[in-house]
């Protein structure tokens, strides 16, 4: 299942469940963001930006030397040479532009990482519009260089200081922001997760991501579809994007890989499907690490941007129904996997995208299989996390 | 069938309904029972229990405050309707419940109204369950043990929206004051034009306003609109240091009513 039903269910997954404050805008959203995405002047205008403001299409690289390090064929989908140095300027921009169709003046958005902060900061300056970041204290802390770039950039960032002080926090501060601001604010949310339409709108969004790897994969091999695609699963989104346009292809496997932080069973991690049970966090059902109770539990990963308690509702139903294999990579794990890229390819990725890149170990790949690794950013941001590894 | 004690009190009262928030567990585990008693005993004429959450978004820092606390201090949906258990043949008065969607799913709903009619519960709040949802799944469980929905409207909501939250409420049909979080008012100039619009389309249920209200003042012009008024951050505020609960609650009525 691609598209949610109208109401924004994946299968048993998905919704909209919102205070009634935040209905008008909700509302207003799930009325327009297809007309809006689908008019001549919109698509344009995306298409344009991405080209000649993001830098698309991004390269899909054959890694000859990792892959003779796992006997196979690894390409690499390059998001992490987006302006801005990841995919989520791939929403942003789209959001913004139907930001503007609607109207609104001021733009708020949560970040965890920093990169979706940076993202939205950037589509503001670019556009003229005003906007407030909610990040949460401890990722302000270990993700200080994109708070200065959001800064920079001339964006308010405002700490979240409640609950476990990251994604989670920033997320609520948010909405919270949103419900009081009603008319001349857009939320533009960094993942496939939050209300309907949100996932399905985002996900459309970064859907070029695999438009793209369709049409490059082609070019290099004669053949669109490959056998393996893997991306790393915070909310989801460049999953969503890596996988969407192979959801209805049977024979692609689609691997996600979430952050298992120090392990499984250690009680500090943020493995979402493996450790979750279905509820609701906001605004859509989904798989939500909580308590018995029903209290949402504090995640971790060595990763700001996967540490986050939920996982997008169509990530919940490709779980779910088997379309997709989920499984997870520690934080040591992660940082190997880093360490390999950077010495192998000379590249330095995300500590997010390091946790896809951790997969190769996992799996057993055959000498003709075709794998597509999406590498979601750049390790600029993750620098101090590395240096003191090295 | 027993009658509903919401509607009871609204068929007797038809101004200057007073109904206070306090989020169960706070101050202290043991607190809750208490506190409704002595709201009963001072004059409140509405108990409005919140079930403590990890992630209110709908709520200011006071109240998000007193459900970490209120977490913190070991209240959990179980043990409150143990302590519900425990005062029910001493309360009279309507008790309420406001929680948000997740923990009520991980209990059941159906456990959660079945356990709520027999602790003596006329109303449940769910503020992040849409009325879509509601319609579509838990009507008919809401039904079977008696208890009324009550949907919150706000300055945003079209009229027809209105008409629909009303359909499904019952017992009251709950305004916010402002387009808000818990505990503040974004604009008071546009509430008096706002509440008379819903005054206007003549509901079936009465109005409780809500949001912001803190002294007699704001409670007298919030209650002007409808059948009374729904105060919580200020309560919650009053009663957090509060070394004799019974003396503050009595002390905030009293204030309230002007006494
Ligand atoms: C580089 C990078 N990859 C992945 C993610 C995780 O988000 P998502 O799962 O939505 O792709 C983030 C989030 O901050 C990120 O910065």
């Amino acid at each position: 299942m691609l598209h949610p039903d109208k109401h924004g269910y994946y299968g048993e997954f998905g919704g909209a469940f919102i205070p009634e404050m935040l209905h008008p805008n909700v509302e207003e959203l799930r009325n327009n963001y297809l007309k809006i995405s689908r008019s001549s002047s919109f698509k344009k205008q995306f298409s344009q930006l991405l080209k000649n403001y993001v830098g698309r299409p991004t390269p899909l690289y054959y890694a000859k030397r990792l892959s003779k390090q796992y006997n196979t064929n690894i390409y690499l989908k390059r998001e992490d040479l987006c302006h801005t140095g990841a995919h989520k300027i791939n929403n942003t921009i789209g959001q913004v532009l139907v930001a503007q169709q609607l109207g609104k003046k001021r733009i708020i958005a949560e970040t965890g990482a920093g990169q979706h902060g940076v993202a939205t900061a950037t589509v503001c300056a670019l556009m003229g519009l005003e906007c407030i970041v909610y990040m949460g204290e401890k990722d302000i802390e270990r993700q200080a260089p994109n708070v200065a770039r959001m800064q920079m950039l001339g964006a308010t960032v405002i700490p979240a200081t409640s609950g476990s002080k990251t994604l989670k926090d920033a997320t609520n501060e948010a909405i919270r922001d949103w419900i009081n601001h009603p008319d001349d604010t857009h939320y533009i949310i960094g993942s496939v997760v939050g209300p309907h339409p949100y996932p399905d709108m985002v996900a459309r969004f970064q859907s070029v991501i695999s438009k793209e790897i369709k049409k490059q994969l082609k070019l290099a091999t004669g053949k669109e579809l490959p056998t393996h695609v893997i991306a790393c699963v915070g909310g989801g989104s460049n999953a969503a994007g890596a996988f969407y346009h192979f959801i209805k292809e049977k024979k692609v496997q689609l691997i996600a890989v979430e952050a298992a932080g120090c392990g499984l069973d250690s009680g500090r991690s943020a493995a979402t499907t493996q450790l979750g049970t279905p509820g609701v966090l906001h605004g859509s059902k989904s798989f939500v690490m909580q308590t018995k109770d029903g209290q949402v539990t504090e995640p971790h990963s060595i990763s700001a941007g996967l540490d986050y308690p939920g996982i997008g509702p169509l990530h919940a139903h490709l779980y779910k129904s088997g379309r997709a294999v989920f499984m997870s990579a520690t934080d040591e794990e992660a940082l190997s996997a880093a360490f390999e890229l950077s010495k192998l390819e000379g590249i330095i990725p995300a500590l997010e995208s390091a946790h896809a890149l951790f997969a190769l170990h996992k799996m057993a790949f055959k000498k003709n299989d075709v794998v597509v690794l999406c590498l979601s950013g750049r390790g600029d941001k993750d620098l101090a996390t590395y240096i003191k590894s090295i | 069938m027993i009658m509903n004690r919401l509607d009871i009190l609204f068929a007797q009262k038809f101004n200057n309904i007073l109904n206070i928030y306090c989020t169960a567990g706070f101050p202290k585990l043991y607190s809750t029972t208490a506190i409704m008693l002595a709201l009963q005993q001072h004059g409140a004429d509405i108990i409005e229990l919140g079930i403590p959450y990890s992630d209110p978004v709908a709520d200011g820092p006071v109240i998000q405050q007193s459900n970490m606390q209120a977490l913190e201090n070991g209240m959990t949906i179980e043990l409150l309707f143990t302590q519900l258990a425990s005062v029910k043949e001493q309360l009279h008065i309507p008790l309420i419940l406001m929680g948000y969607i997740n923990p009520v799913l991980q209990y059941g709903m159906e456990n959660f109204c079945k356990a709520a009619a027999g602790s003596g519960v006329s109303g449940i709040i769910l503020p992040d369950l849409p009325m879509y949802e509601f319609d579509k799944k838990y009507k008919g469980v809401f039904k079977k043990y008696g208890l009324h929905a009550i949907f919150l409207i706000s300055p945003v909501t079209s009229s027809e929206r209105i008409k629909k939250a009303d359909e499904l409420s019952g017992g009251f049909v709950y305004a916010v004051s402002s387009s808000s979080t818990t505990g503040s008012v974004n604009s008071r100039e546009n509430i008096g034009g706002y509440l008379k619009r819903i005054q206007n389309m003549k509901l079936k249920n009465p109005l409780l306003i809500g949001f912001g209200i803190k002294d007699k003042e704001s409670f007298d012009e919030a209650a002007s609109y409808g059948a009374g008024a729904i105060i919580g951050t200020a309560f919650i505020q009053h009663i957090a240091a509060a070394v004799d609960i019974n003396h503050a609650t009595a002390q905030f009525i009293s204030a309230i009513h002007g006494n």
